[in-house]
């Protein structure tokens, strides 16, 4: 049974890339973890490469100016400003780092219990994190320091409480965001304990967002680390950044050389965490955006020539019918300038009162070529080559003004999503009354009784109420309906369906395919109907296309192509399906199998 | 007529709605169902009639208010988290989306033995059990060391049956197993789901919006409207000539492919929701 349609190969393996790959690929990346990595090494060696102790001051040396013994100079008290500089930069990454550590140890947890379970837990912890950011930092910061005395390291441990809420709001909502997929539901079923699922499901999906959090808020650290050490919070004795910024800020005409130097040494640090958390979430982004639900790009498999002849017989590929209300021709549809060919040379026509089905799987190209004839091509998409002719005037190439005056006006447009195709902010009637307003243009009294006609002709029981209504309060039949109406609303020629019943139940799918019907025969409409369902086909539809891969491979009357498919795709397809195939019990009974 | 596997009686769920003092929203008003070993039980309805609720209960992922769910002559509608670790061996599922039911960031191999180790199947043994269980649902050995966003729907689906088989569980959750996928990976999913059961002797509670589906995998079907069963009966009958008028209706709306057929189907449908708007 599982042998009639053959499983596609894998396809070849692309060439893996981990975040850690991508960010040593972006030059941004590579330059600065190597300044932060020689930033670090040059702060571990400072015993090996400073060229003296760092309190060790000598009156010979006040001021001293560049030279073989002292490469950056002297201080106002004859110390070596490279030494400094060098074990400066232990107390001023230490005192980040522990701030940094403080926020983690305390955010992550917190974020990650609030994210999971919710409840009170949440409802008590978001409420201490609000309360712990409304506190202005400096302000708790000095008034502690009265407290618990002047450590710089003491300091930074508050500071870190403070800045733990930012790290809790990060983890708790990544981890409350994907509590809710599936497959933790699935771990639940195979009897994970919730530790396990924290720890295993949880904390790979917020690491990466952390870990750029992190870099951003070391950078963070480190100057407001410095900005302490510089207001003169610090230890006197020891050499920080902060507090070589605070000596030179005095002597500052003197020696400008001493303010300089701290200061660029800052302002690399900084600037490299920065570039680095960048070029993280760039490469956190490429690797976990998520796969777009149908794929709207499809490469040719290889082993298929993408210009191999279709063996059903194509749309006449010469002149169109003078009569064609659409016609297209040769199109070509592309993505990434033109490197990816999605749809392969289409030629087709939707005669005046023509119901044209577009039948495909994913991946086929129908639904750009619907998107084609709308000029609306996602980003990236472009039409390479052919012609589209609405009533025999060409559509490619005008300009943007032009097609506004086609969509809508000429050519109404159903989307598959009723919903996310409705703004959820704007009042039903108000966004159907604009369309008529614009290409009518009718006063809005006018637009309004046509609007309350249309929306009572597709079947709304009570036009007003639903004039009023925003999206959200209505359903998705209903939604339909309403969109159906806004896509007949300025008389159109041509009706353009992208899988206008996928998202519905089936006897709200029967009921707008019988309001879709009606509305084409009463109007005389051509409608080039786009869809993957052959029960949908069958109902509707006079004349059926079917795609794949970018090609139309069949295009016959829809009574001939259900009782003799010609080719082997169509075949396939319309033997995949289980309407009207025995039930199960049928079957078993006739090869003598009973129930397992 | 074997015992039953699972026995649900008069399952009332309910959850708490938002604001101090509305009324909890009633998704299952008293369902009763059985599974007996082996089989399949085709369960249909529409957006809101419960019956992924329904699922999600008797996997203790929905609260149960009222009424029992009894697996192999055990309550489980309120066990524990302890007790659902026991149940795991025996009772899994497979969700609809293939694209959010597999961690993105986890290899199928990493997916596959997660399960495993529950039970605490050491490392070799589960390596070895990884690699029968691929060959079971037609993937590729290779497969192990993918991650999940790097295959085709139909092969994801592959991989949650194969975690699904991972326990050789007496009953697996379908909940919409085939309805993301193509049409003709449909039909190819739903062979391997069949003959997996003859070979396993799996019992499946399978959900579905779509009847063609359903009478082509269930040996008995439930019709579910608006909390509630309706109709439950042999799945050729419920399929083919169903009596509840819900279900009429149903059978009814969804289009056959053939125009002619469908032009007969479509004149019944109008007759039978004229005759049910005179009552």
């Amino acid at each position: 049974m599982s042998q009639i349609v053959s499983i596609p190969a894998l396809p070849a393996a692309p060439a893996r890339r981990g975040v850690i790959g991508k960010v040593l690929h972006d030059p941004l990346g590579i330059i600065s973890l190597v300044v932060l990595l020689l930033i670090l090494l040059a702060t571990v060696l400072a015993p090996v490469l400073a060229p003296q102790d760092p309190g060790r001051s000598s009156l010979d040396d006040i001021f001293a100016p560049i030279s073989a013994a002292h490469p950056l100079g002297g201080d106002s008290a004859g110390r070596d400003l490279l030494s400094r500089l060098l074990y400066g930069a232990q107390v001023s990454l230490l005192g980040a780092s522990i701030a940094l550590l403080t926020s983690l140890v305390i955010g992550l947890p917190a974020g990650l219990i609030a994210g999971y379970y919710g409840r009170t837990f949440d409802s008590v912890s978001s409420w201490a994190a609000n309360l712990l950011q409304a506190l202005p930092a400096i302000i708790v910061l000095l008034a502690l320091r009265t407290v618990f005395g002047p450590s710089i390291w003491t300091s930074m441990v508050i500071f870190g409480v403070m800045l733990a809420p930012g790290a809790y709001r990060l983890v708790r909502a990544t981890a409350s965001g994907v509590r809710n997929e599936l497959y933790i539901d699935a771990a639940l079923v195979s009897g994970l304990s919730d530790t396990r699922i924290i720890a295993r499901h949880m904390l790979r999906v917020v690491r990466g967002p952390l870990i750029m959090h992190s870099a951003m808020v070391l950078a963070i650290c480190i100057n407001i680390q410095a900005g302490l050490e510089f207001l003169g919070f610090g230890d006197p004795q020891t050499a920080s950044w902060g507090s070589m910024l605070n000596e030179g800020f005095l002597n500052i005409f003197q020696a400008p050389q001493m303010l300089s130097w701290p200061g660029l040494a800052l302002f690399l640090t900084s600037a490299a965490l920065a570039l680095f958390a960048g070029s993280l979430r760039d490469a956190l982004q490429a690797g976990t955006a998520k796969p777009a639900r149908r794929r709207r790009v499809a490469a040719p498999p290889a082993g298929t020539a993408p210009d191999a002849p279709p063996s059903g017989p194509p749309a006449g590929n010469g002149e169109s019918p003078p009569d064609a209300l659409l016609s297209i021709r040769g199109l070509r549809v592309a993505y990434g300038g033109g490197s990816v060919e999605v749809v392969h040379g289409v030629s087709l026509d939707v005669a005046r009162g023509e119901v044209v089905g577009l039948v495909g799987e994913s991946g086929s190209g129908k639904t750009q070529v619907a998107l084609s004839v709308l000029g609306l091509l996602p980003t990236g998409g472009e039409v390479t080559s052919g012609a589209i002719a609405l009533a025999g005037e060409p559509l490619l190439g005008r300009p943007a003004s032009f097609l506004r005056t086609v969509r809508g006006r000429r050519i109404g447009y159903i989307p598959q999503e009723p919903m996310s195709n409705l703004d959820p902010s704007f009042r039903v009637g108000n966004q159907l009354s604009e369309v008529v307003r614009v290409h009518l243009g009718l006063s809005r009294a006018a637009a309004r009784d046509r609007v309350l006609d249309l929306l009572a002709r597709v079947g709304i029981p009570d036009p007003a109420r639903t004039y009023r209504a925003f999206p959200h309060e209505i359903s998705g039949g209903m939604a339909q309906r309403v969109l159906i109406a806004g896509a007949v609303s300025c008389d159109p020629e041509l009706l353009i369906a992208d899988e206008p019943t996928t998202a519905l139940d089936v006897t709200v799918q029967a009921d707008i395919l019988d309001l879709l019907r009606d509305l084409q025969q009463e109007k005389g409409l051509g409608v080039l109907f786009v869809t993957h369902n052959f029960g949908v086909v069958a109902d509707v539809c006079d004349r059926v296309l079917v795609m794949r891969q970018g090609e139309i491979v069949e295009d016959r009357p829809a009574q001939e192509i259900f009782d003799t498919p010609r080719h082997d795709y169509t075949r396939l397809l319309l033997g995949s399906m289980l309407d009207g195939r025995p039930a199960r019990l049928a079957r078993a009974a006739a090869t003598g199998d009973g129930r397992a | 007529m074997p015992e039953s596997l699972l026995e649900v009686r008069d399952l009332v769920v309910e959850y708490p709605s938002k604001g101090l003092r509305s009324k909890p929203f009633r998704a299952l008003h008293g369902v009763s169902i059985d599974v007996r070993p082996g089989e399949t039980v085709g369960l249909v309805g529409e957006s809101g009639s419960g019956k992924t609720t329904l699922g999600r209960a008797i996997l203790g992922l929905a609260p149960v208010t009222e009424g029992s769910i009894r697996f192999e002559d055990r309550e489980i509608g309120h066990a524990s988290r302890r007790d659902r670790r026991g149940l795991a061996r025996d009772l899994q599922v497979i969700f609809q989306d293939p694209y959010t039911s597999l961690n993105p960031s986890m290899t199928v191999g990493d997916i596959l033995t997660e399960p495993l180790w529950v039970t605490g199947v050491r490392r070799q043994a589960a390596q070895t059990q990884v690699r029968e269980l691929l060959d079971k649902v037609r993937l590729p050995k290779d497969a192990v060391d993918r991650y999940a966003r790097e295959f085709s729907g139909g092969q994801r689906q592959r991989v949650a049956i194969a975690r699904a088989l991972a326990l050789r569980p007496k009953l697996v959750v379908c909940d919409e197993p085939v309805s993301a996928l193509d049409l003709s990976t449909q039909a190819t999913v739903l062979d391997l789901l069949i003959e997996l059961q003859e070979s396993l002797g799996v019992a499946y509670l399978f959900v579905s919006h779509d009847l063609g589906v359903v009478r082509y995998i269930s040996h008995r079907v439930a019709v579910m409207y608006q909390g509630r069963l309706v109709e439950e009966g042999d799945g050729d009958v419920v399929t083919s000539s169903p009596e509840h008028p819900y279900t009429r209706r149903l059978l009814l709306a969804a289009p056959v492919p053939d125009p002619s057929r469908q032009a007969a189907n479509r004149a019944d449908r109008h007759r039978l929701l004229a005759q049910q708007a005179e009552l």
